[in-house]
């Protein structure tokens, strides 16, 4: 099997010390500032992004997937042990891990969301392994049409298939669409909505906006919430290992997490929570003890957790062989790929094997690397999360403006990310979700590439777009995305899909 | 939500809403204004480079029609009293590092950020957090800055070392 040899390779590459020494950097960073509450994976990748600038491609991609899955794991540490999830593919994990660290089970609690984890995150990156050579095949049979009709499902599900309104889901499509249009059009040179203004011409930088809506908006939005959140660590007593009914209990959630997060983020259908969620609710029904649940039911950490990793390995299946971001997140690690003049897609595996193979190998040793380092060094995630706010806060902020400065030493980047900080702050207080705008910002310019160069094909024949039955699927099941949900609202339900609303992802 | 459980009184007209539906469309107008003015290379192709900003300003109308209409009838989710002071010194913390960091450096200016943000989250005194500030923005200015070659700009400070 020709996946197996290049896997191998992969790990050879992954294996080299130096190598193994950026994961390793990667998954310390990651998890460290991963556990800081209100810091989702989003906004780690975006403010460790500079710390690879000066790297090599391989070193530094390999760092990112460390510091991908290293922020995962911080997150599901903050849920358990502080009731306000750091991005809310955790909310799940909060609702009975919280409960079991307060009933003093906080140690089986971690150690199930570790253990399962890991599995999850092996099983999905052996899946993104074998998939994504099978997905890039099909792919490399994609015309610009089916491009374009893949972008524009994306963009509805991110957009408006779930959160609490399509109106606003759309409005912060639009937001970020129109951010994409500003600069010089790569296809004709010609300067768009930059107003003279000669920053604005290689258009607006993904991070800068993603810092600015997740780190500036964020803080201030909670400095200016008047009711301060109720903030308790659950101290972590007695022994982080599990018992044998603790296995017992834990491992087929593990396996059913896996099995429902992996496809899921697989799919271009947004943020890692709709598996959560899903999984959360399977297991409820499947527990011999459903007393438990909503008390602290191991089941309840053990799936969501496992689902919550398998579909963030599960988003890198659209993003590595079609270069398609489908999460906030997704959206940033695609910009890291761009700073290298990589574009993520069917011909990275085609060029560049070596560094896809070695990237996807190096989430196998960072999964490692994780599960080993994380229980043993529990007591320091601890102590990072009792940082007080305002120092935490402050420190956010130092370190956003760091990423923004290191990439381009300008006021006028400053600025920008001052003025994208007052609009995430006011995207959140007006119920807008975030992720819409980045993926919006970063897809949006592709789309329009695709679709003019379909139309420039067929000579400005519009048919063209519906004229292949991929094409009309993939339209097909965009519309769904947008008018089932709809329907759904008119009639009541729309509380599930609110309640899937992600902010992070 | 403190008062998520109180009925509502009546639905009003949602005014903050009505101005983002109004901002929306200014924006829908200025991208169409800007592209009907690019200039000459716009028009060779039929779909060239002013479709797609077309095709986004009409949509973003469209948008700000359906926001106008909800916020009339006052469908947007209630909103928490803000505070607004807070958010002040942080903004004025981030203002402070943009027009001072061409001219004192990475640290000091870095450094004013740190101290205003923490006076947003109610941490004092000034003449406290601001050297601690300053110290810690030198220490990443270091790191990043002669480990990790990152262009960030020297002041005095930085140019001692």
């Amino acid at each position: 099997m020709d996946t197996f040899a290049l896997l191998a390779q992969g790990l050879l590459t992954a294996l080299e010390p130096i190598n193994l020494f950026y994961a390793l950097v990667g998954v310390t960073l990651g998890t460290a500032v991963g556990v800081l509450p209100g810091i989702g994976p989003a906004l780690t990748v975006a403010l460790l992004l500079p710390v690879t600038y000066k790297l090599d491609p391989a070193g530094s991609l390999i760092m990112f997937a460390g510091i991908y899955y290293g922020g995962m794991y911080g997150g599901s540490t903050t849920s358990i042990l502080l009731n306000t999830p750091g991005e809310s593919a955790s909310i799940v994990t909060a609702l009975e891990g919280n409960k079991m660290a307060r009933a003093g089970r906080g140690g089986p609690a971690l150690a199930t969301a570790a253990i399962g984890s890991f599995i999850a995150g092996l099983i999905a990156t052996l899946g993104l392994a074998f998939i994504a050579p099978w997905i890039v095949s099909i792919a490399l049979s994609f015309g610009p049409a089916e491009y374009f009709a893949l972008m524009v499902l994306a963009f509805m599900t991110v957009s408006a298939a779930f959160g609490d309104s399509a109106l606003r889901g759309l409005t912060a499509l639009a937001i970020g669409l129109t951010l994409g249009l500003i600069g010089i059009d790569l296809q004709t040179g010609q300067a768009r909505l930059a107003f003279g203004i000669p920053d604005l011409l290689d258009g607006i930088e993904v991070t800068t906006l993603a810092v600015a809506l997740f780190a500036v908006g964020e803080a201030l939005s909670v400095a200016a919430t008047k009711s301060a959140r109720e903030q308790k660590i659950e101290p972590v007593k007695g022994s982080v290992w599990m018992n044998r009914e603790d296995w017992a209990r834990s491992w087929k959630p593990w396996l059913r997490g896996t099995a429902i997060g992996f496809p899921i983020g697989a799919m271009p259908a947004g943020g890692a929570e709709i598996g959560t969620f899903l999984s959360y609710s399977v297991e409820k029904q499947l527990t011999t003890k459903p007393e438990e649940f909503g008390h602290g039911a191991i089941e309840g950490v053990a799936g969501p957790e496992a689902a919550n990793n398998a579909s963030a390995a599960g988003t890198l299946v659209p993003l590595l062989t079609l270069g398609l971001p489908t999460t906030a997140t997704a959206a940033i690690m695609l910009a890291g790929f761009q700073q290298f003049g990589l574009q993520p897609g069917p011909l990275l595996f085609a060029n560049n094997p070596q560094l896809v193979w070695g990237l996807i190998a190096s989430l196998l040793v960072a999964n490692f690397m994780l599960v080993v380092l994380n229980l043993p060094l529990i007591g320091l995630w601890v102590r990072l999360l009792s940082i007080p706010t305002h120092w935490l806060y402050a420190g956010i902020l130092m370190f956003a403006t760091l990423g923004t400065i290191g990439a381009n030493p300008s006021s006028f980047e400053l600025g920008m990310l001052l003025a994208f900080g007052l609009m995430g702050y006011g995207l959140r207080r007006f119920g807008y979700p975030i992720a819409p705008v980045v993926v919006g910002l970063i897809l949006g310019p592709m789309a329009e590439q695709q679709l003019r160069r379909a139309l420039a094909i067929s000579q400005g024949d519009p048919t063209v777009l519906v004229g292949s039955p991929i094409a009309i699927v993939l339209l097909l099941l965009a519309v769904t995305a947008v008018v089932l949900p709809m329907i759904l609202r008119a009639r009541g339900q729309g509380k599930v899909l609110a309640q899937l609303a992600g902010d992070e992802d | 939500m403190s008062d998520g459980n109180q009925p509502r009184q009546e639905r009003r007209p949602d005014r903050a809403a009505l101005v983002i539906a109004a901002a929306l469309a200014v924006v829908a107008i200025v991208i169409a204004w800007s592209t009907a003015n690019m200039g000459g290379a716009a028009t060779y192709a039929r779909i060239g480079p002013t479709t797609f900003p077309y095709v986004i300003a009409f949509g973003l109308f469209v948008l700000a029609i359906c926001t106008a209409y909800v916020a009339l009838r006052g469908d947007f989710p209630q909103r928490e009293e803000q505070n607004f002071p807070p958010m002040l010194w942080i903004v004025g913390g981030l203002a402070a590092q943009m027009l001072l960091l061409k001219t004192v450096g990475f640290s000091i200016a870095t450094g004013l950020l740190f101290a205003a943000t923490a006076r947003g989250f109610g941490k004092g005194p000034l003449w406290m957090t601001v050297p601690l500030g300053i110290v810690l923005a030198f220490a990443i200015w270091f790191v990043f800055a002669k480990g990790l070659q990152l262009a960030l700009p020297a002041g005095p400070l930085e140019r001692l070392f």
